[in-house]
């Protein structure tokens, strides 16, 4: 099994959860549980293809999809943080709402190929003798993904913008009475977290696959919202949680097309199976981190 | 009095409606695993479906229901079908097979068809297309065209149907090349595109260059056209993949088979049966051939093709071993309709265990 192309297959497939991650982990980290990944990933999905087949630019695909995911997210919102509506239901109902749209959508669609994202070209580090093919030859959303993670790190860890953000998440009472904007907050954050599942889900369309099939996420915004769990909700512990699943996920396939003689049946559900283990081992730790108003609604009156 | 009489037309009317019920345009069912618009499968149920109903015109009623979970879900719905006056209910995969025989005991007077299964019953008939024929075909093309001597097969869930697919696309591909090696992933699924496409990277990663797919969607071709390898259409032609990565396909061919049925349905001369019918009959059908296939691969793929259809060739024609080297097939001898239906074992050749 050849190293180079297993870390060249495991970036391009933990992408997609990455992103989708990294955005849910900035919405709960403001204080707000938003279950509707699935959905807004499967419609930055069909938004991003149809808009890359219609313009024959990838790149504008990518943009499509994250406006179309944070406007989705939007609705959200505005159920949530105006209208006080569950959290919890109106995430499930943006989840079925995004998976219907994109079917309806996508019908046009089905079967037509999307532009290739070309791969870049970086002088130098690209003509590294393994670490170049293996790191330094992807399409630019790999490393688009790469430096939001390093991005909403140090945004959450230096910045005062970040500091209100989590004041916001771990007590939004205090927050409001210290002056800050709790709804309008929360409504960035939630935007932020639609745009990245939207790219998140095309990238599944636009470079894994590549191409619109309904329902194609397949359930990868519900990993993404273990995987924020699984990273105690930092974006380092993000990183490595979307490595580690796509990672054993590409490790099974490939160990089955080599023909190993472990059984198929372990394989399989090892991404799952090494997921739980690390929530275990992570419960069993005791600090979760988990922003003390998740899922809480907020009104300047109560 | 005037009540009475009142009463007594609400009863008139009552079975006159009920009557009319019963004279009511038959009501026909359609259950899919995927959605309807999946470019493979279970878009060729619906289409068949469409086929069939255009066929009817207005004597009939169709209804369909996509993306029905194989399992618990699968019987609800079924039931939900029974219920709202379905008189005859197809059930399009493999895993419907024992909801459908459970609803089916509770609806002694509904009918249904259940496609790849075994399991019949006094109102449940089984159909399926010998898809191993098709992949007898496909597979000797893949020998064929195989540069690095390996060839890829993605695989659902281990079924018979899929081991027969393995195993025939196996045996062909050694005809063309004796050298071949197949590598075999399986996936626990119908229908995942994401899953399908890294399956389809990770086996042109471990060095194969064409493969072959048994999963519904048209995820692996896109992956091979991006990588410059071949594939199949499976299914459906998959024809927006011509004339690479695509050299052919499987064509699953139902709307004969759905016309015929419903047609019973309404002569009133609907029975149990058993159906298996493959190249010969038009159930199973070859896409044209496209790509740069050398002339002489073509010569003897049709040629296989036409064999089969005629009955001149089983795609199963002993000498044949089994995995562990014992005999199955012995020179000329060739495999029973039972042994192949319960299929459980792979060929002499092919590696890796087949999982429980």
């Amino acid at each position: 099994m050849d190293p180079v192309l297993l870390v060249a297959s495991i970036m391009v497939s933990a992408t997609p959860i990455l992103l989708a991650a990294l955005g849910e982990m900035v919405v709960e980290k403001s204080g707000v549980l938003n279950l509707g990944v699935e959905g807004m990933m499967i419609t930055g999905a069909v938004m991003g293809f149809a808009i890359a087949v219609s313009s024959g630019s990838p790149l504008l695909g990518f943009a499509g999809a994250a406006v179309s995911g944070a406007v989705l997210s939007l609705a959200f919102g505005f159920l949530t943080q105006y209208l006080l509506s569950n959290q919890v239901a109106t995430g499930l109902g943006l989840t079925l709402v995004g998976l219907g749209l994109s079917a309806l959508i996508g019908s046009n669609y089905e079967g037509q190929r999307a532009p290739a994202l070309g791969k870049l070209d970086i002088p130098l580090l690209g003509d590294l003798p393994v670490l170049g093919r293996m790191l330094f030859s992807h399409d630019i959303m790999v490393y688009v993904s790469l430096a939001l993670v390093a991005a909403v790190w140090a945004f959450l860890k230096f910045t005062r913008a970040g500091l209100i953000l989590r004041a916001v998440g771990e007590d939004h009472a205090s927050a409001h009475a210290l002056g800050y904007k709790v709804v309008r907050v929360r409504l960035a954050a939630i935007a932020f977290g639609g745009a990245c599942a939207g790219m998140g889900g095309a990238y599944v369309s636009l470079v894994r696959v590549p191409q619109w099939t309904e329902g194609m996420t397949a359930g990868a915004g519900w990993i993404a919202l273990a995987i924020v769990v699984f990273a105690s909700w930092r974006a380092l512990g993000v990183l490595i949680g979307a490595y580690l699943f796509g990672g054993v996920t590409v490790i099974q396939l490939n160990l089955q097309a080599a023909g190993t003689t472990v059984p198929v049946e372990l394989l399989s559900m090892s991404p799952y199976l090494i997921t739980i283990i690390v929530l275990v081992i992570i419960s069993a730790r005791g600090a979760q981190g988990a922003p003390a108003s998740l899922g809480r609604s907020f009104h300047a009156s109560s | 009095m005037k009540r009475r009489t009142l009463l007594a037309s609400a009863a008139a009317l009552s079975l006159i409606a009920g009557s009319a019920f019963a004279q009511d345009k038959p009501k026909v069912a359609f259950v899919y695993v995927g959605p309807a618009n999946d470019g493979g499968w279970s878009q060729h149920h619906h289409e068949a479906a469409m086929k069939m109903k255009a066929h009817f015109g207005d004597a009939i009623e169709v209804i369909e229901q996509e993306s029905v979970p194989e399992g618990a879900d699968a019987e609800r719905v079924l039931t939900q079908m029974a219920l709202s006056g379905a008189d005859l209910i197809f059930t399009t995969s493999f895993g419907y097979m024992d909801p459908t025989i459970n609803v089916a005991a509770k609806f002694p007077d509904v009918k249904f068809e259940h496609a790849t299964g075994y399991k019949t019953a006094e109102n449940v008939s089984v159909y399926s297309a010998r898809f191993y024929e098709g992949r007898a075909v496909t597979g000797y093309l893949a020998g064929a065209m195989t540069k690095t001597n390996k060839i890829g097969y993605i695989g659902s869930f281990p079924i018979p149907e899929v081991i027969r697919g393995i195993n025939s696309s196996y045996l062909h591909a050694k005809k063309a090349n004796p050298d071949v090696e197949i590598a075999v992933v399986w996936l626990s699924t119908w229908f995942d595109p994401a899953k399908e496409a890294d399956a389809t990277q990770a086996l042109l990663d471990q060095g194969a260059d064409v493969v072959l797919a048994h999963t519904d969607s048209t995820a692996p071709l896109s992956v091979l056209a991006k990588a410059g390898a071949y594939g199949f259409g499976q299914a459906a032609d998959m024809a927006e993949f011509k004339p690479e990565p695509r050299l052919s396909s499987i064509i699953d061919e139902w709307a004969p088979y759905y016309i015929e049925r419903v047609q019973a349905l309404i002569d009133g001369s609907w029975t149990s049966t058993n159906t298996w019918s493959g190249i010969g009959d038009g159930m199973v059908g070859i896409g044209e051939f496209t790509g740069p296939i050398p002339e002489e691969v073509l010569a003897t793929a049709t040629k296989m093709k036409e064999d089969i259809a005629s009955g001149a060739y089983h795609p199963f024609t002993g000498p044949i071993n089994k995995q562990d080297g014992s005999a199955w097939l012995a020179e000329g001898e060739v495999a029973d309709d039972g042994t192949l239906a319960g299929m459980s074992f792979y060929v002499e050749g092919v590696s890796g265990d087949i999982p429980n």
